[in-house]
C-alpha cells in the first residue's frame, strides 16, 4: 500500500484549538481527526460533524423493551397459566395491567440503556484488548492534536497551522 | 417597557364579565332545584346503569336501603358513605335529597375547581420562582419578571378563596360533607363516628383559621419578594438586597412545603372525609407544578412574540419545555404510585375513592393519563421540538387541559358524584378566572422593568445556551 502523509499539529489550549479548527475549515482543508484529552464543547459543530443518532436508537430500543415486557407478562400470567394469585384478575392482560407496569417500565429502561451502550461501543469500535489508536500519548494528558492529510501542500499547511498557534507540527507517514 | 395593550385589557374584561354572567346563571338555576326536580332527573336516568354505578358508595347504601329499609343504621357498608349516612334516614326521599345536594353543589364545585386550579398554579409559579432563587440558577433570571407578574394573580384568587371559605363556613354550600351539622354529635342522626374521630383536625374553626393562614403566608412572601426584587434593580448595595431575597425564599420554600401539604388535605382531601392517602400532598403539588411551568412557558412565548422579552432566547424555551416534560412524567409517577398501591391492596376503605372515579368518570379519568403523560412524552421527547414555540404551545394546551381535568376529578366525585357534566357552570368559571389571570398578570408585567438588572446572574442568563439546539436566525458558525 502506498504511503500517505498526514500533518500532526499540537495545541495546548482548547480555545486555541477551536479557533484553529475554524481557520482550517475556512480554508477548506479536510480535518481527518482531532484528538483531545477531554470533551471540547462546540468542537463537533466547528468541525461540521453530523449530529448523533444514538438517541433515536435508544428510543427504538425502549419500544422494543416495552414490547418484550408486554409479551412476557401476557404470555406468562394470562395465556400460559392464569392462576388466581391473591385475587388478582387474570382474565385479560388489561385487567391486571397495573401490576405489570413496574416490569414494563424497568424493561423499557433496561433495553434502551444497555442496547444503546452496546450500539455506542460498536459504532465507536471500542472493545476490550483493542489496540489504542492514539498517535501521541500526550493527547490523553494536556495536548490537543489535529490531523490533516497532506496532498503536496506541506508548506502551505505548515504555515497555516503555525499561524493558528500550534506548538508543534510534525509530518508523519501513515499506512 | 411593556405596554398592556387596550385590546388585551378589553378581552380580559370581556372574559370576566362573560364568566361572571355564566356563574350567576348557574347559581340561579342551581338554587331553583328542588327535591321534585331531583326526582325527575333520577327518573330520566336509567337507574341501574348510569346511576347505580354513579356512586360506589351509593350502590352499597342502596342495597342496604332495599334490604333493611333502614338506611340510617347501615353500620358496616354505610360508614364508607358520609353523605348517605347523613341524609339516609329519611326513607324514600333520601335518594332524591342526596341527588338534590349534588345538583346544588354543581355551580359551587365548578367555581371551586377553576378557583383552586388558578390559585394552585399561581402559587406553584411562586414556589418555582423561589426555588430558582434558592438554587441560584443561571438560566432563568431573564424570566424572573414573567414569573413575578404571574404571581400577581395570587392576590385576586386568594381574595376569592377567602370569600369561598367564608361562604362554606357559613353553610351556604354542601361541598364539605363533614361540615354538616350534627356530624360530631352522637345523638344526631347525622352522626358519623369515623369523621368524629378526625374532628381534632377536621373542625370548622380549625379549617377556616388554617386556610386563612396559608393564604396570608403565601401572599406575604409574594408581596415581599416582588417589592424587593424591584428594589434589587437599583439597590447597588453589594448584593445585600439580593441576599435578603435569597433568605426570604429559603424560608418561604420551607413554609410552602408544609402549607402546601396541609392545604391539599384541607381543601381537596377533606372533600372525601372517609378517605386518606399519604402522598396526596405531593400529587397535588405535581399536578400544579407542571401546570405552573406550562403557564410560565405560555406567558413567556406570548410576551417574547410581542418583543417584550428581548433577552429570552430559544434555549430558555427549551429549558421550560424540558421542565414541562420532566414534571409531566413526575406527575404520572405519583398518580400511578397512588393508584397502583390502592388498586393492588384493594382495601375497601381506600378503594372506594378510585371506584367512584373509575365508574362515573371513566373518560376523563383515563383521558387525563393520555393528556398528561402519553401526549407530552411523545411530543416533547425530541430535543429539537422543545425549542419550537408552536410545539410547546400545542403540548402545553393538552397539559393544561389534562391537569384541569385532574383537579376536576379530585373535586367533583365527592361533591356532585354522578351528576357531573362539563357545561356552562364549568366553562364560565374557567373564563372568569382566565380573564382575571390575563388582567392581573399583564398589568403587573407592565409595571416593572422586564429585565431584573440587579441580579448577579443576569449576564449568565442572557447568554444561556443549551449546546444541543440552534437558535432561530443563527447558523452553526455562531456556536461558541
Amino acid at each position: 500500500m502506498e504511503l500517505s502523509k498526514v500533518i500532526h499539529a499540537f495545541y495546548t489550549d482548547d480555545e486555541v484549538l477551536l479557533d484553529a479548527v475554524k481557520a482550517v475549515k475556512a480554508k477548506h482543508h479536510h480535518i481527518e481527526e482531532v484528538f483531545c484529552p477531554f470533551p471540547v464543547h462546540g468542537l463537533d459543530k466547528a468541525m461540521g460533524l453530523a449530529p448523533t443518532r444514538l438517541a433515536i436508537t435508544a428510543f427504538l430500543y425502549g419500544i422494543t423493551g416495552l414490547s418484550v415486557a408486554i409479551w412476557l407478562t401476557n404470555y406468562i400470567m394470562i395465556n400460559d397459566w392464569p392462576q388466581d394469585i391473591g385475587g388478582k384478575p387474570n382474565f385479560t392482560w388489561w385487567a391486571n395491567m397495573p401490576a405489570f407496569v413496574p416490569i414494563m417500565f424497568e424493561l423499557t429502561v433496561f433495553f434502551a440503556a444497555h442496547l444503546m451502550v452496546i450500539t455506542f461501543y460498536m459504532r465507536s469500535r471500542i472493545w476490550p484488548f483493542k489496540e489504542a489508536e492514539n498517535p501521541d500519548p500526550r493527547t490523553t494528558d494536556d495536548h490537543f492534536l489535529m490531523e490533516i492529510p497532506v496532498h503536496n501542500n506541506e508548506a502551505e499547511l505548515t504555515e497555516l497551522l503555525t499561524n493558528t498557534g500550534a506548538v508543534e507540527i510534525n509530518i508523519v507517514d501513515k499506512h | 417597557m411593556y405596554q398592556f395593550s387596550g385590546k388585551l385589557k378589553i378581552f380580559s374584561l370581556a372574559l370576566i364579565v362573560l364568566g361572571a354572567l355564566g356563574i350567576a346563571f348557574s347559581f340561579y338555576s342551581g338554587s331553583q332545584m328542588t327535591v321534585e326536580s331531583a326526582k325527575e332527573i333520577i327518573a330520566n336516568q336509567s337507574h341501574g346503569n348510569t346511576h347505580g354505578t354513579s356512586h360506589d358508595k351509593v350502590v352499597k347504601s342502596h342495597s342496604a336501603t332495599k334490604e333493611h329499609d333502614t338506611s340510617g343504621s347501615h353500620a358496616g357498608t354505610g360508614n364508607i358513605d358520609k353523605e348517605m349516612s347523613a341524609h339516609g334516614a329519611h326513607g324514600d326521599d333520601s335518594h332524591a335529597e342526596h341527588v338534590l345536594h349534588q345538583l346544588q353543589n354543581r355551580p359551587w364545585s365548578a367555581f371551586y375547581v377553576a378557583l383552586f386550579f388558578f390559585l394552585g398554579t399561581t402559587l406553584l409559579v411562586l414556589a418555582f420562582y423561589a426555588a430558582q432563587r434558592v438554587a441560584q440558577s443561571g438560566w432563568s433570571i431573564v424570566l424572573f419578571r414573567v414569573m413575578e407578574a404571574i404571581t400577581a394573580n395570587l392576590v385576586p384568587v386568594s381574595i376569592l378563596m377567602l370569600v369561598f371559605i367564608g361562604l362554606t363556613v357559613g353553610h351556604y354550600n354542601h361541598m364539605f360533607s363533614w361540615m354538616t351539622p350534627g356530624t360530631f354529635d352522637p345523638t344526631s342522626e347525622n352522626y358519623d363516628a369515623i369523621v368524629d374521630g378526625k374532628s381534632w383536625w377536621m373542625n370548622v374553626p380549625g379549617w377556616a383559621i388554617r386556610s386563612v393562614v396559608y393564604l396570608l403566608l403565601w401572599n406575604l412572601y409574594r408581596w415581599f419578594i416582588r417589592r424587593n426584587s424591584i428594589a434589587e434593580d437599583t439597590a447597588n448595595d453589594g448584593f445585600k438586597t439580593y441576599k435578603k431575597n435569597y433568605n426570604a425564599s429559603v424560608i418561604f420554600l420551607f413554609i410552602f412545603m408544609i402549607t402546601e401539604s396541609m392545604m391539599s388535605w384541607d381543601w381537596i382531601m377533606g372533600l372525601d372525609p372517609h378517605w386518606f392517602s399519604t402522598l396526596f400532598g405531593w400529587y397535588v403539588l405535581a399536578t400544579l407544578l407542571v401546570s405552573a411551568l406550562t403557564i410560565i412557558a405560555f406567558v413567556t412565548i406570548y410576551l417574547r412574540s410581542k418583543g417584550a422579552l428581548p433577552k429570552v432566547n430559544d434555549s430558555h424555551i427549551h429549558d421550560l419545555a424540558k421542565f414541562m416534560f420532566g414534571f409531566s412524567v413526575f406527575w404520572t409517577y405519583l398518580w400511578f404510585a397512588q393508584f397502583m398501591l390502592i388498586w393492588y391492596a384493594d382495601i375497601p376503605e381506600e378503594t372506594t375513592y378510585f371506584l367512584a372515579r373509575f365508574n362515573e368518570y371513566k373518560l376523563p379519568f383515563l383521558g387525563m393519563v393520555v393528556m398528561n403523560f402519553v401526549f407530552p412524552v411523545l411530543l416533547l421527547l425530541n430535543s429539537d421540538f422543545k425549542s419550537v414555540p408552536w410545539f410547546v404551545i400545542i403540548g402545553g394546551i393538552v397539559i393544561l387541559g389534562g391537569h384541569y381535568v385532574d383537579v376536576f376529578i379530585m373535586v367533583m366525585p365527592a361533591t356532585v358524584g354522578g351528576q357531573w357534566f362539563f357545561g356552562i357552570p364549568e366553562i364560565s368559571a374557567l373564563l372568569f378566572f382566565l380573564g382575571i389571570f390575563i388582567y392581573t398578570v399583564f398589568s403587573a408585567f407592565a409595571k416593572a422593568n422586564a429585565v431584573p438588572l440587579g441580579n448577579p446572574f443576569l449576564q449568565e442568563s442572557e447568554h444561556f445556551h443549551y449546546y444541543n439546539i440552534e437558535h432561530k436566525g443563527e447558523g452553526s458558525a455562531d456556536h461558541h
